[in-house]
């Protein structure tokens, strides 16, 4: 890691953990990525916003925690020995959980390397998305991670 | 000087005496005379001015300056206080806020000079010295010419008791006699400070300070304004009031630094030539290195001290959110009997007896147990604080109040010491400040009407704290007019709130509730003081966010009175845990009134819905299972477990599975992310790791 920090000199380079949602690989922003934790026991909350599981303890604190399928639209979670939580740090909002199907990597993007999304498109996913990232032959959608946690009438 | 370090506790004590200077000032209005008083005011206005000039403020310190020649001028009965200068003194502590707020804000006390209050007191001054009175006179001179006498007459080399040679005017006379009956000692004390001292006139402001914590000073030679100008040589002297030993006298006053010595004795009568055999026990010098002694000593005399006075020199609680020293050390040594039980179970598992282990370990999960119960309730403790640190504004503001709206009114109140959680006690004070002026402003009647009414002219507004259980009570009302119910119904009808049908079948109770429905005002009118329709609602929102709720109960023509009940803290709380189906629930044992067993055969309907009929009371049932979209149960057993909880006088029960007891919960809030749902008020974490949901009843009932 620190001779690639090196290298970031000349052109701004960012790190994105890399998971596996469905058949797509999505990249969050390292800098928002507290945690990792393996899958818990959630809390249901009724009346909450149907994407959220629910909350879980996290060393003593309360952590809600998001299906990130749900509330992009795509099918139900399917719980395996890979899934895990990403705990995201946000600034004034504090902790949230959000639970990916499985953990692949970490990767380094550089500018070049990224391709935006047009933000006109108004429907669906894309609108969690804000750039395409190319590392050799796999494509990794670049999560907007405010997008995602901002709160969605829920329908 | 770079002070900034100080600023803190500048800031802290100003406003301290500030509050200290309203409260004087507000007993000053009604006992114009009060001596006790007068002497307070002053010596707070000097403390003030003494901080501001240390501190660099020099527009504080020359406000406070002015102020203070004001009262030295009531002290020496030169003027009366009258309302005017009630008035005056009111605007100088509203300046000196100004100033502190700025102080506050930018570290700086900002621009205005405020010359025109200056003025006004320097005019008081002038009055008092143009025209003085036939009896006082003869006092000034009197005073004058005593500590020149004291002067001439002083021999830097001796050290001797000069506090027996005390020429005393009438008007300090009066002022140890009154002590005197009070109970109190009189005491002479000679101070010397030590030669090489640079600031002998802060030396003798400390001294003062101290040994007013123990009584007052009814005396001083050379005069206090000498002595604080510095217009004496080493020594100085005074006649202190007190209750305490005269030893204890003297060391706080040696406790003082570059304090050569100190000499005292008792004054038995106001002439005072018995008294120097006193001298030789206390004048060894060597009693100069005591001067180191703990503070906290000082600390604790203090407090005890105040109990037993009758005289109100000094304030007895501490205004400021500060933590006892005592509560610190219970704190301190809890926690060493922590690491204590830490090392135990440490030694524990490296050992190897397992049979011993065992016993061992039991013993040792039982007495952290017992630590930690008394660590929460230290904490507790230290969270807590009397809710008369928001309260004791409200006299000024009803004193403001009353002037504005031109009518009569005075504040009772009860039970300023009853303590709240800290974070409640700072949010509780804009609700009740409203609810305050509602009283004065809607409530109260004119005089006029009071008259015909056969009421006193003076209308009563009270507010009487008081705790009950785990819930803290605040009752806030008055004796006046009291809410006509039926207007109430005709403008809610008006307003299109509700229809003429809804206002006809409405009882007393739900009628009162549109009061505090968002921006219904009743007022006619819209005044400065209340009737913007902001009202109620923003009050009953603030208690709710509290965990607390408000009720209003009142009599047409004879007044109302506004019940707000507060949980006494919000991070920890007594809950019953509930099981419905694998969820867990806490609801707070404060809102549970009591726990049934229902056989389902006895379930009524009323309009459709299930109610209970239990000891006379019809109560709807609530099935929680249905509320909290849980699956529902595959065969309804025959008896239901219901919960009854309470909010004011209406009941709900809710139907549970199974009760699992009573348990100390620690409050955790939700977090941001998951909302809409007032049902839900946190959630804890339980002994396993697992969390329960807890439910906020308020929303049901």
């Amino acid at each position: 890691m620190a001779e690639k920090s090196i290298e970031t000199t000349d052109s701004v380079t960012k790190q994105y953990i890399v998971v596996q949602i469905g058949n797509e690989k999505y990249g969050m922003d390292i800098g928002y990525v507290d945690n990792i934790i393996r899958m818990q026991k959630f809390t249901r909350v009724p009346k909450a916003q149907s994407y959220f599981m629910g909350i879980i303890n996290l060393r003593g604190e309360i952590v809600s925690v998001m299906s990130v399928r749900k509330k992009m639209g795509l099918e139900d979670d399917v719980f395996t020995n890979a899934s895990r939580i990403i705990i995201l740090k946000i600034e004034e909002k504090g902790l949230i959980g959000v639970i990916v199907d499985e953990v692949c990597e970490v990767v380094t993007l550089n500018d070049s390397e990224i391709e935006p999304v047009a933000q006109s498109a108004k429907n669906g996913k894309e609108l969690f998305i804000n750039g395409i990232g190319k590392k050799g032959d796999t494509l990794i959608s670049l999560f907007e991670i405010g997008a995602i946690v901002e709160e969605k009438d829920n329908n | 000087m770079d002070v900034s370090q100080y600023l803190e506790i500048f800031i802290d004590e100003s406003a301290e005496h500030l509050q200290n200077l309203s409260d004087c000032i507000m007993t000053l209005e009604n006992e114009p005379n009060n001596k006790d008083t007068i002497n307070e005011v002053f010596r707070a206005a000097h403390s003030l001015k003494g901080m501001a000039g240390t501190m660099g403020f020099k527009r504080m310190q020359h406000l406070t300056h002015d102020m203070e020649n004001v009262f030295q001028e009531v002290r020496s009965d030169k003027i009366k206080v009258d309302s005017s200068m009630i008035d005056l003194l009111f605007e100088c502590l509203d300046a000196i806020e100004k100033y502190l707020d700025n102080i506050k804000a930018t570290s700086d006390e900002g621009t205005e000079d405020n010359e025109l209050i200056i003025k006004s007191l320097n005019d008081f001054i002038a009055k008092a010295n143009g025209q003085p009175t036939e009896q006082t006179s003869q006092q000034p001179a009197a005073e004058v010419e005593a500590p020149k006498s004291e002067e001439k007459t002083e021999e830097p080399a001796a050290q001797e008791a000069k506090y027996a040679n005390f020429d005393l005017n009438n008007h300090e006379l009066a002022d140890i006699a009154s002590a005197r009956e009070s109970g109190c000692q009189i005491y002479g004390i000679t101070v010397y400070v030590q030669k090489e001292c640079l600031l002998k006139a802060a030396r003798a402001f400390l001294v003062f300070r101290a040994v007013e914590e123990l009584g007052h000073i009814v005396a001083y030679r050379p005069s206090s304004q000498d002595i604080e100008d510095e217009k004496f040589e080493l020594d100085f002297s005074f006649y202190i009031a007190s209750t305490e030993s005269l030893d204890k006298i003297i060391a706080a006053a040696k406790n003082v630094s570059e304090i050569e010595n100190v000499l005292g004795g008792v004054i038995e009568d106001t002439k005072p030539e018995e008294t120097k055999a006193e001298d030789p026990n206390v004048a060894s010098p060597t009693e100069k290195t005591a001067t180191e002694k703990a503070p906290a000593e000082k600390k604790v005399a203090a407090p005890a001290a105040g109990a037993k006075k009758q005289t109100p020199a000094k304030a007895a609680t501490s205004r400021t959110v500060r933590v006892d020293i005592e509560k610190l050390d219970a704190l301190m040594n809890q926690v060493s009997e922590l690491i204590i039980a830490k090392n135990a179970l440490v030694s524990m598992s490296s050992s190897e007896n397992e049979e011993s282990n065992r016993q061992g370990f039991h013993d040792q999960i039982e007495y952290l147990e017992q630590i930690t119960t008394s660590l929460h309730e230290s904490v507790m403790k230290v969270r807590m604080v009397p809710i008369e640190t928001v309260t004791q504004k409200y006299p000024r503001m009803i004193r403001d109040l009353a002037r504005t709206l031109n009518k009569k009114m005075e504040l009772v109140m009860t039970g300023e010491d009853t303590e709240l959680d800290r974070t409640v006690v700072d949010q509780i004070g804009d609700p009740l400040q409203h609810l305050l002026r509602n009283s004065a402003d809607h409530g109260l009647e004119s005089a006029e009407l009071r008259a015909q009414r056969g009421k006193p002219e003076i209308g009563t507004i009270f507010l009487h704290a008081y705790q009950e259980g785990n819930n803290v009570i605040i009752q806030v009302g008055d004796d006046g007019n009291g809410i006509d119910v039926e207007a109430v119904k005709r403008k809610a009808v008006e307003r299109n709130i509700i229809t003429m049908e809804q206002a006809e079948s409405m009882s007393q109770k739900e009628a009162l509730a549109i009061l505090f429905m968002p921006s219904f005002s009743m007022a006619n009118k819209i005044t400065d003081i209340s009737g913007r329709g902001v009202g109620l609602d923003v009050v009953k929102s603030n208690i709710e966010q509290l965990g607390g709720d408000v009720e209003v109960s009142t009599k047409l023509g004879e007044g109302s009175t506004f019940t707000v009940r507060l949980p006494l803290t919000l991070a920890i709380i007594q809950a019953l845990m509930v099981e419905v189906r694998d969820e867990k629930y806490a609801i707070a044992l404060g809102s549970i009134a009591n726990i049934e067993s229902i056989p389902v055969k006895d379930i009524k309907y009323v309009q459709a819905k299930e109610v209970i009929h239990l000891r006379g009371n019809v109560i709807p049932l609530i099935r929680l299972d249905q509320l909290l979209d849980i699956e529902p149960r595959e065969e309804e057993p025959e008896e239901l477990t219901v919960v009854i909880v309470k909010r004011g006088d209406s009941q709900a029960g809710l139907v549970v599975d199974n009760l699992m007891g009573q348990q100390e919960i620690v409050i955790k809030s939700l977090g941001k992310y998951i909302n809409g749902n007032k049902l839900i008020s946190g959630a804890t974490i339980l002994g396993d790791g697992e969390i329960a949901l807890i439910l906020d009843t308020n929303t049901l009932v």
